[in-house]
């Protein structure tokens, strides 16, 4: 079984205080508690904060481009669905410059698990807004307050059907290890927004202006029933809600594809002895 | 016998249909077949053709003259009568042109109603149209016959009974019509094989062991997509269509990461998108296949039609320095072999390798005796299983004496795969320090470079060994060249070079080692060069960007140009006269 030991990584170069350091330390506790070995599962990143996740603990690593870790996870995925594949992003990486992609990854619904590392804020850049920073928060770059409606990603996954939809906080790490155990298993494309404060350059949300208003989505709620979770995703303001949200049991698109339903691609070595016959085709 | 077909009308009216198959008649019956297309892009109306060039000695190039032309529409007469040959005639059908040409050579053949009679629907007019062509061309319909047994066979025997007599109708109304027709066909010899350059490229990824494919839809790349997904339950390829081409190139990159080799395609347009992703592959040497098809640009120029524009781009996109390879295939026997190639040296070296082609190429139909699968390089450069799990550590981006890390399966051993795409330590993990840069630049970069380009193979030299005249190009001009040669040898001391591995560069000169060096003797194309009267550099774009990147690698500089850049390719007849044209000026 692996334990703690075998997760230690490069020391993080993260601001101290920074939200990050309680969603790292989640992680590597839900996947010793799930028994997971590092060799066993594969992380996507890309670039921002969260973009430096993977070298922080052990694992297999593609630390890629911004905004393109779900093509590289839906890849991986692709040709090897035996591997967990796991992509970590910011939310300006995966909501911003990767908007497209968390559309289609949800409509495939291939199992990648996505961490969403939510600060409302760019913080590699130094204080920008993000697509989910509040409307009217001032920034260097938008001195008269952000213009745009904050973006809802958990409105915008159960709108799509996707497959699992959660929110976390990572200032609440025994719900948060929770949540992500519930997506490593859950059999589909899962996404989970994780509330990430940045002590540096997001003065508004901050640990203490979460705290006030997050709560634990109550044990009887059904998250099954897609409108009853669109009611709940479009919660914001005084009232946060954390939990799964929304997961249904759509059919992964590794179960559909006939190529790979005996192995993975990678354990099929190509088989090139029908050459001949495929060349008489063009005669 | 030398016979160009054309066959014209509007989108939608099955020229194609009529086209394939009497290529196909052809290229069963032994002859050298050359097919090209022009259409435009739209799904229905417009003007397209599709014109045939057959013979019994080997053809690779359309000429301006046709001898049959076969007219769906009157627009194709307008447009296309001048270009009949002497002996040449026009089959069209006055009732469904609503016009009747009296001219001797006009010949009207009732499609639709020796459709409707002989094969009880109108829309067997294609095949009428199709059995009347060889029954001018003095055929026997035995072939033809064979064809539509195999395209109608799942059809049950109805449909073929009623296709066969469509097309014997046809046949032999024209054979009865035609008596003034002077064609002869040559003597059947054994059957060849008819192959399209877009098919070369797919089967060639194929035959490599290409085990995923992802792509956005773009001509002229589509084809690529469409062959290897209608291969892929039989050879284990997954195709996916992407929501982009970032995604598509991303998605290429993550399955080459997990162990598959892995290939995407597209046009110009879309290899703009895929630019950030090409640098990707250079910085985390993730190998992967890209295939560029260049069409009429900037932007989306002329969608449907052809040029060499994109060279320049090719070579030089990208942020950053690091080794990619560039090939552009002439022929689709090239392409098959190059595309394969391509493949052998993404895995080898652990880069990108671009293989490019365009409109022209991927339509046209050539004719050969067949593919050697035994010349396929298919090794496996990979790190799987036990190898993997023996070894006492394992660092994906290791040092090596030349600078090929191994690369490892992630999750077939308890060793981790770590790759980045920020500058990295051999681990593969994140670093700031100018030390570690400068290791993994002259890693990537300066240790690689010079065992790529050892497998670098020379231009090909065809015509006079010592030439006075020496055409030079790239891509998809070899045939036209290559015919143009041949037409004017009789008067001139006159050679083609034709290069199709263009980046690195190859040497002038073989190199000690390279793949370049094998039985190429004492042959140095820039002595060549430098030895002819004129040089002239033959190119599909407006600037000449195959002779400046012959300038700036050799310094060797041509004495003419002849660029085309109407989005049409070059013809026979007129690249014979513009070559002869600048001899006249000697």
């Amino acid at each position: 079984m692996p334990t703690l030991d075998d997760y230690k990584g490069q020391t993080p170069t993260w601001c101290p205080g920074c939200g990050n350091f309680g969603i790292l330390k989640t992680f590597k506790d839900a996947v010793v508690e799930l028994g997971i070995e590092p060799h066993q599962f594969t992380i996507v990143s890309g670039i921002g904060q969260a973009g430096k996740f993977p070298h922080y603990l052990k694992c297999n690593t593609f630390n890629g481009l911004h905004g393109r870790t779900l093509p590289v996870a839906t890849g991986i995925r692709l040709a090897n669905h035996e591997m967990l594949v796991i992509a970590v992003a910011g939310d300006g990486d995966c909501y911003g410059e990767g908007g497209n992609h968390l559309n289609h990854a949800i409509r495939r619904n291939i199992n990648v698990k996505l961490f969403v590392h939510d600060n409302q804020i760019y913080g590699l850049t130094k204080g920008q807004a993000s697509p989910t920073s509040m409307e009217g928060m001032k920034t260097k770059n938008q001195p008269f307050g952000v213009f745009s409606e904050q973006l809802n990603p958990m409105a915008l996954a159960v709108a799509l059907d996707c497959s699992f939809v959660a929110r976390g906080f990572a200032g609440d790490m025994e719900h948060l290890k929770g949540v992500m155990k519930e997506a490593i298993n859950h059999k589909g494309f899962s996404l989970v927004d994780i509330l990430q404060p940045c002590v540096t350059f997001n003065k508004i949300n901050t640990y203490e202006w979460y705290r006030q208003r997050v709560y634990h989505i109550e044990p009887e709620y059904n998250s099954e029933d897609r409108v009853s979770a669109f009611q709940r995703s479009l919660e914001w303001g005084d009232r946060i809600p954390i939990g799964i949200i929304y997961r249904n049991n759509r059919q992964m698109l590794e179960e559909r594809i006939p190529v790979i339903m005996d192995k993975p691609l990678v354990k099929q070595l190509p088989d090139l002895s029908k050459l001949e016959t495929t060349l008489k085709e063009f005669y | 016998m030398d016979y160009t077909i054309k066959i014209g009308g509007e989108a939608g009216q099955g020229i194609q249909t009529i086209g394939d198959t009497l290529a196909k008649v052809f290229s069963r019956s032994g002859y050298h077949v050359f097919t090209h297309q022009d259409y435009e892009s739209r799904i229905r109306g417009g003007h397209n053709f599709f014109q045939i060039r057959f013979s019994d000695k080997p053809v690779m190039s359309s000429r301006v003259k046709i001898d049959i032309l076969v007219a769906l529409d009157k627009e194709s007469i307008t447009l296309h009568e001048k270009e009949l040959s002497d002996n040449g005639r026009i089959i069209y059908d006055s009732s469904a042109l609503k016009q009747k040409h009296e001219n001797q050579r006009f010949l009207d053949i009732p499609f639709v109603d020796l459709a409707a009679e002989h094969g009880g629907s109108k829309i067997m007019a294609n095949t009428v149209a199709t059995g009347a062509v060889l029954g001018m061309l003095g055929m026997e319909p035995g072939i033809l016959l064979g064809i539509i047994k195999d395209t109608f066979g799942k059809k049950g025997e109805d449909i073929i009974k009623a296709n066969v007599n469509a097309a014997m109708a046809g046949h032999d109304f024209a054979v009865k019509q035609c008596i003034t027709c002077s064609f002869s066909a040559a003597p059947l010899a054994k059957p060849k094989m008819l192959i399209a350059g877009i098919d070369s490229i797919g089967l060639g990824a194929v035959a490599s062991g290409c085990k995923f494919y992802s792509a956005y839809p773009m001509t002229p790349s589509t084809g690529i997509m469409n062959y290897i997904a209608g291969k892929g339950k039989e050879y284990g390829i997954i195709v996916e269509q992407a929501e982009d081409e970032i995604a598509a190139i991303n998605m290429a990159l993550g399955a080459s990461f997990a162990g598959v080799r892995a290939m995407t395609g597209t046009a110009g347009g879309g290899f703009a998108l895929m630019v950030e992703g090409l640098s990707l592959a250079g910085m985390t040497e993730t190998p992967i296949v890209i295939a560029l098809g260049q069409r009429p640009a900037p932007a989306t120029g002329f969608p449907t039609r052809t040029e060499q524009a994109d060279l320049n781009f090719a070579l030089y996109t990208a942020h950053g320095e690091f080794p990619r390879v560039i090939f552009a295939p002439g022929t689709p026997e090239q392409a098959f072999y190059l595309t394969n190639k391509a493949f052998d040296l993404a895995e080898k070296y652990q880069i990108p390798v671009i293989v490019m082609f365009d409109t022209y190429l991927s339509d046209t139909e050539w004719t050969f005796d067949g593919f050697d699968v035994s010349k396929l390089r298919n090794t496996e450069y990979r790190l799987r299983g036990e190898a993997m799990e023996k070894l006492s550590e394992y660092k994906r981006h290791a040092f090596t004496e030349s600078g090929v890390s191994p690369l490892a399966i992630p999750g077939e051993s308890r060793h981790l795969v770590v790759t980045d795409s920020d500058e990295h330590d051999e681990e593969g993990h994140i670093v700031e320090d100018a030390e570690t840069r400068i290791k993994m630049v002259n890693k990537r970069l300066f240790k690689k470079l010079p065992l790529i380009r050892q497998e670098i193979e020379p231009p090909v030299l065809y015509g006079d060994s010592k030439p006075d005249i020496v055409v030079v190009g790239w891509g998809s001009n070899y045939g036209v060249m290559r015919e143009s040669v041949d037409a004017l040898s009789k008067n001139v001391k006159i050679a083609m070079l034709h290069f199709s591995e263009i980046y690195p560069f190859p040497s002038p000169t073989p190199l000690p080692r390279g793949e370049g060096a094998k039985g190429r003797g004492e042959f140095d194309y820039l002595k060549l060069l430098r030895d002819a009267k004129l040089t002239i550099c033959i190119e599909n774009n407006a600037t000449g960007q195959f002779a400046r990147l012959m300038r700036a690698e050799t310094g060797f500089e041509f004495k003419a140009s002849i660029n085309r850049f109407d989005g049409r390719p070059f013809l026979l007849e007129e690249l014979v006269e513009e070559i002869d044209a600048n001899i006249r000026r000697l």
